[in-house]
């Protein structure tokens, strides 16, 4: 098994979160993991993207050119990435944001209203972890609540309430999809 | 010690302060920038530890000069434009016999290039880099678990041979995360006969690299050449991946040796049988090691994100008793485990006679 995630969006959106828990929960979870953020000349304000790769063997390359799985959070990280996606694989889109439709007929497209479901929430700042429920329940990559402890690992230092809130927000993600 | 997710840069930072590393210098550049904002935050809470950013890459590795010399565990860290400017004081540091650990996170050049993963300072790293006859040990991880191990490895190498060690790896390995687990150190032994600690009522102690008489100074090189000799008897290591049965054998290190392993199981699983030979220590090179696959293997496909400069070592080592290919991508490209399988398959099935090298 070998799967590659490409997380994309504007910088602040919790992008690198997203798949700095993923792979924190694939460590957990007993995988070989590997995170890889985009570094270098990015404007502030641009996009920023990260890529995760989980595996029951080595992991040769952390760079996806045809990743399983895309997320993402606004328009333009839509366009830059949606081609990539390996046929049959899954795009995850922030429709709340994102009003233009995928051009790719080969995969499966998710909607999800982030902000909507997040602002319902009371804290917009959960979107991101909406996001990883819903992404969870199609992929079921990893249990639920090796990805939960995950979250409160990477969050540890965080108040208590946080935590809770994003277990929610989590929960929330994973039942919006059926 | 537990499992944890930890990016490239940072591991170096925290491997060599459990390495017992007290003083880091060093001056910005991508793609190494997060060691140093490591050790910036780090290094300060260790008692005895000490950070400096300073003015420049001259700067930062004659105060790792003067650290080292005054028996500190001493480390600077920079990325390939950086290391170009680092080459004068590592050239004292082999001069003067002084341990100490530079790190290079390689990026396209030559030149100021970009910032993207880059294999290209090989020949730099393992020929001297600096002026004058010496070399310096140069490790090569192809993971960020390698990463902390050979960290620690590599200030042990540094006082046991009294030399500065360079870790080699590139942006892609530092701005990596995989999960790592920290060996323990082992405790330092590094005589106090060697430090600056001040004569007291002793003899004083001189540590320099000026010898004015061309007769000392070519027995200093002797001297320096029989360690060399030594560290290349005791210190080669290498992998060896899916060899045994091999038709074809690439070489590749680091990044690249990575990328190796991908297209090797995808080639295996289309019937082909191919391994990889990775070398570890960059220098000393393990020829004797790839020598010994020679002896059944006739097809060797040296891989490199460079213009082919590891190839020159492999060459070195065959010597003409094997049909050596290169498939090389420079300047900052990281080729994909598919295009590489895509080369070999075209290279596999080679008879033609045993020619020097085809690219």
């Amino acid at each position: 098994m070998l799967v590659k995630t490409i997380f994309c969006g504007f910088g602040g959106q919790g992008v690198l979160m997203m798949g700095y828990t993923l792979a924190n929960g694939g460590m957990n979870a007993g995988f070989n993991v590997t995170y890889l953020p985009s570094y270098g000349a990015e404007v502030r304000g641009g996009t920023a993207n990260c890529t995760v790769v989980i595996s029951d063997e080595e992991i040769a390359s952390p760079i996806a050119s045809n990743p399983e799985n895309i997320i993402a959070l606004n328009t333009p990280s839509l366009m830059a990435f949606q081609n990539r996606a390996a046929s049959g694989g899954n795009l995850f889109i922030n429709s709340s944001i994102i009003s233009i439709e995928p051009t790719r007929h080969d995969i499966r497209v998710f909607k999800i209203p982030l902000a909507d479901i997040a602002e319902k929430l009371g804290d917009k700042r959960t979107a991101n972890t909406v996001m990883m429920g819903a992404f969870m329940k199609i992929t079921g990559l990893i249990p639920p609540d090796i990805f939960l402890k995950s979250i409160e690992s990477v969050m540890g230092s965080k108040k208590k309430e946080v935590v809770e809130m994003n277990r929610r927000a989590f929960e929330v993600g994973f039942d919006f999809l059926k | 010690m537990n499992k944890v997710l930890m990016q490239g840069n940072k591991i170096i930072g925290e491997a060599a302060i459990r390495a017992g590393c007290r003083f880091y210098a060093g001056y910005p550049i991508t793609p190494q920038n997060e060691l140093p904002e490591y050790m910036a935050e780090n290094l300060r809470k260790i008692e005895g530890g000490v950070f400096v950013q300073s003015e420049s890459e001259l700067a930062a590795i004659h105060m790792v000069i003067g650290a080292s010399a005054a028996g500190a565990r001493a480390m600077t860290s920079s990325s390939s434009p950086g290391i170009s400017l680092k080459q004068e004081g590592i050239s004292s540091l082999a001069a003067c016999e002084l341990p100490a650990v530079i790190v290079n996170m390689m990026r396209g050049g030559p030149g100021l290039g970009n910032i993207s993963p880059s294999q290209g300072d090989y020949l730099q790293a393992t020929k001297g880099g600096g002026h004058g006859d010496y070399h310096i040990i140069v490790l090569g991880p192809a993971s960020v678990q390698e990463i902390a191990d050979l960290t620690m490895d590599a200030f042990d190498l540094a006082d046991e041979y009294r030399t500065p060690v360079m870790i080699l790896a590139d942006g892609m390995l530092g701005q990596m995360m995989e999960p790592v687990v920290f060996k323990k150190p082992k405790p330092r032994n590094y005589p106090e006969k060697f430090m600056m600690k001040g004569a007291g009522g002793g003899k004083s102690k001189i540590i320099r690299g000026l010898i004015l008489d061309p007769l000392d100074m070519e027995e200093h090189i002797w001297k320096l050449k029989r360690k060399y000799q030594m560290i290349a008897e005791k210190e080669c290591r290498y992998e060896l991946y899916e060899t045994n049965d091999a038709e074809l054998i690439l070489v590749a290190y680091g990044t690249s040796s990575r990328i190796a392993k991908g297209a090797i199981k995808r080639l295996r699983n289309e019937g082909l049988r191919v391994g990889l030979f990775r070398p570890i220590t960059l220098w000393p090179f393990p020829a004797e090691g790839l020598r010994e696959l020679a002896k059944k293997v006739e097809n060797f496909l040296v891989f490199e994100m460079s213009a082919g400069q590891m190839l020159e070592d492999v060459l070195l080592a065959l010597k003409g008793k094997a049909r050596i290919g290169f498939h090389g991508r420079p300047g900052g490209v990281v080729p994909t485990p598919a295009e590489l399988s895509n080369v070999v398959l075209r290279k596999y099935n080679r008879k033609d006679g045993l020619t020097e090298i085809e690219e």
